[in-house]
């Protein structure tokens, strides 16, 4: 049986891992990746002067690259070792994440990506203030951004500082910095166009590597993905190919499932891409190809996690880190030594250093185009005014992204990413959709039900399980559901609705009129 | 803009403009509520008949495996529908429509 030589091999791993040494393979792989990202920065500072340069690539990036981008922006090494780490620990259970995170990308399609595209200029905050009252609108949706920004970037550095840690023996606090600094430098002086680039190379470093890993992989099972899943169930049981206990109340899985689906529809680095592309047709070829992308890679992670379940061994994975963060670097130094694991987690380095680019720069541009233009110079920008508040903003969060690195180190921080979705779905998500579909949306609508989501999925989580319980160790939670975007959303929704009708706008309904032109034809768009 | 307020007008009043909007909106509603029905039904049977995902098909292979990886298919298909119903249909009328405004 082969299963007695697997665990032979499960029970050796220990002794023979390099992780947390420094592997030369990877050191130079990823000063690699910094130098041909380095240089892509000077390229593409050449080529970025205006504030559509900056924010938006000129708009010349075509639709293939943007889905690229698009995927590169979603799958970060939360997901690749999060996910990875889930199954191979969990079993099933952690494909009904992945499906969650990918099953919001068809309503981008369907509600958002083109009328956002024709509509707005370089944020989302573009299209809800489209027809409506600019101050109000822009600052509460740049609160809504924002507050969806940081906590995603929280989540990324605390992981980013852990991971680099474990993989290279480089300290915490150093690591951080690093990933504050070069990304800062591709924003700042690269802006949108280094990083598309610095996205698209990652994505295809992160597929191509994921995909020699399952390649790896199944050879040892004949290339027969039952043949793996066979092994699994000798080692662990049958029950590791089905649903366990990731659903225990039906509630917190519908409410968790709104917050993966729609939060996706509402994360502001993401919708921020779409303005990227020369036009609307453009803008829905760049969902398709991330979506098929995005799909490629969550079933790479599947079969990722069972064969280090099968390989490596649940015991040897949970020993390294409770999570199984570690699951997907195992396997590659398990299936391909010391030398692909080294390129692997030089991979995962860059996919980190790629996310928080691209949340940095929607972050800087929420703060200089909603707030500094549309809300201080109320709406008269001149652009070098605009383009300097966009440097300074980036600089700002960039210092900000690594003091709170530091300042969250050792702090459980995983619920964050949870949160940030919340924000998402219930501040971001309802507002922006209302907008392009209802002609009596009113300004107070918008603002009452940005603020409403906002608020409620802040309250709401500090009373939930995840944080009354889990870090502040009260015995009961106040709020029942760990993620509170089942109310937030709704609430965020109803208010917006409730409060459109009680006080009509007669401006902004004639105004839903005259905008079609732009939103169905794209006439008038930038 | 080349456009006069007059044309933009009566471009939005026109039935044909009127019937692309709605179609598109109805090609839209009907994916994206296909999308949640699966999605939302497949978080039900979860919750609710676990048991009938944990059947097995073969000896090492359950049907909650090619269920929850249709389910990612299926939603990348039905981005496909989307985009081959636009290409070939939208654009169209919208280019038509888009000549009547700008040669207006």
């Amino acid at each position: 049986m082969p299963h007695h030589t697997l665990l032979l091999q499960a029970a050796t791993t220990p002794a023979t891992s390099t992780l947390g040494t420094a592997n030369p393979i990877s050191i130079l792989m990823f000063f690699l990746f910094v130098a041909v990202t380095m240089y892509i920065t000077y390229w593409a500072a050449k080529k970025t002067k205006t504030g559509s340069e900056f924010y938006a690539a000129g708009r010349n990036i075509s639709g293939f690259q943007n889905g690229l981008a698009l995927a590169g922006d979603y799958m970060s090494a939360a997901s690749f070792l999060g996910i990875a780490g889930m199954v191979a620990t969990k079993g099933y259970d952690g494909l009904i994440y992945s499906i969650g995170f990918l099953v919001g990308w068809p309503l981008i399609m369907f509600l958002i990506a083109e009328p956002l595209r024709n509509l707005g200029k370089y944020t989302f905050a573009d299209v809800v203030a489209y027809r409506l009252k600019q101050r109000p609108i822009r600052i509460v949706s740049s609160v809504g951004s924002l507050l969806t920004i940081s906590f995603y970037l929280i989540a990324q550095m605390v992981g980013a500082g852990g991971l680099i840690q474990t993989l290279f023996g480089l300290p915490y606090e150093v690591a951080v910095v690093v990933v504050g600094c070069v990304m800062t430098a591709y924003v700042l002086f690269g802006g949108m166009l280094a990083t598309t680039w610095v996205q698209i190379i990652k994505a295809v470093l992160l597929l191509s590597g994921a995909t020699v890993l399952v390649i790896l992989s199944l050879s040892k099972f004949g290339f027969n993905p039952l043949t793996l899943f066979s092994s699994v169930t000798e080692q662990y049981g049958d029950a590791m190919l089905a649903p366990g206990g990731f659903i225990s109340n039906p509630w917190d899985a519908l409410s968790l499932g709104l917050a993966l689906m729609l939060g996706t529809a509402g994360l502001p680095h993401i919708l921020m891409r779409f303005y990227t592309v020369p036009d609307a047709k453009a803008a829905r070829k760049s969902v398709f190809v991330a979506t098929g992308f995005i799909g490629y890679f969550y079933l790479l992670t599947f079969l990722i996690g069972f064969a280090a379940m099968a390989l490596v061994g649940k015991p040897v994975i949970e020993g390294i880190d409770k999570g199984g963060n570690m699951a997907a670097l195992l396997l590659a130094e398990q299936t391909g030594g010391t030398a692909f694991l080294g390129f692997i987690a030089a991979v995962a380095f860059a996919t980190i250093l790629a996310v928080v680019a691209g949340l940095t720069l929607s972050g800087a541009s929420s703060i200089s185009h909603d707030l500094y233009v549309h809300v201080i110079k109320k709406g008269v920008s001149d652009e070098k005014g605009e383009m300097k508040v966009a440097k300074r903003a980036t600089l700002a969060l960039g210092l900000l992204s690594i003091l709170l690195g530091l300042v969250f180190k050792g702090q459980n921080v995983a619920f964050m990413v949870g949160l940030a979705f919340s924000i998402a779905a219930s501040a971001n998500f309802p507002a922006l959709l209302m907008s392009i579909i209802w002609k009596r949306f009113t300004t107070r609508g918008a603002v009452w039900s940005i603020l409403t989501g906002a608020i409620l999925s802040l309250v709401l989580i500090v009373l939930s399980p995840t944080i009354w319980v889990d870090i502040l160790h009260n015995e009961e939670a106040i709020f029942p559901l760990k993620n509170p975007a089942l109310v937030s959303m709704t609430s965020a929704f109803l208010v917006g609705i409730v409060v459109s009708l009680l006080q009509p706008e007669p401006s902004a309904a004639l105004k839903f009129e005259s905008e079609k032109l732009r939103t169905y034809l794209g006439i008038g768009a930038e | 803009m080349p456009t006069s307020p007059d044309s933009s007008q009566k471009i939005i009043d026109s039935p044909e403009f009127k019937k692309l909007v709605s179609k598109r909106w109805l090609v839209s509603l009907v994916l994206t509520i296909t999308m949640l029905v699966v999605y939302i039904g497949f978080l039900l049977v979860v919750a609710f008949r676990r048991e009938s995902l944990a059947a097995k098909i073969s000896s090492n292979l359950t049907w909650a495996i090619p269920i929850g990886l249709g389910i990612i298919l299926f939603a990348w298909i039905l981005t496909g529908i989307y985009v081959f119903w636009a290409n070939n249909h939208y654009d169209e009328a919208v280019q038509d429509l888009k000549n009547k405004v700008l040669n207006a």
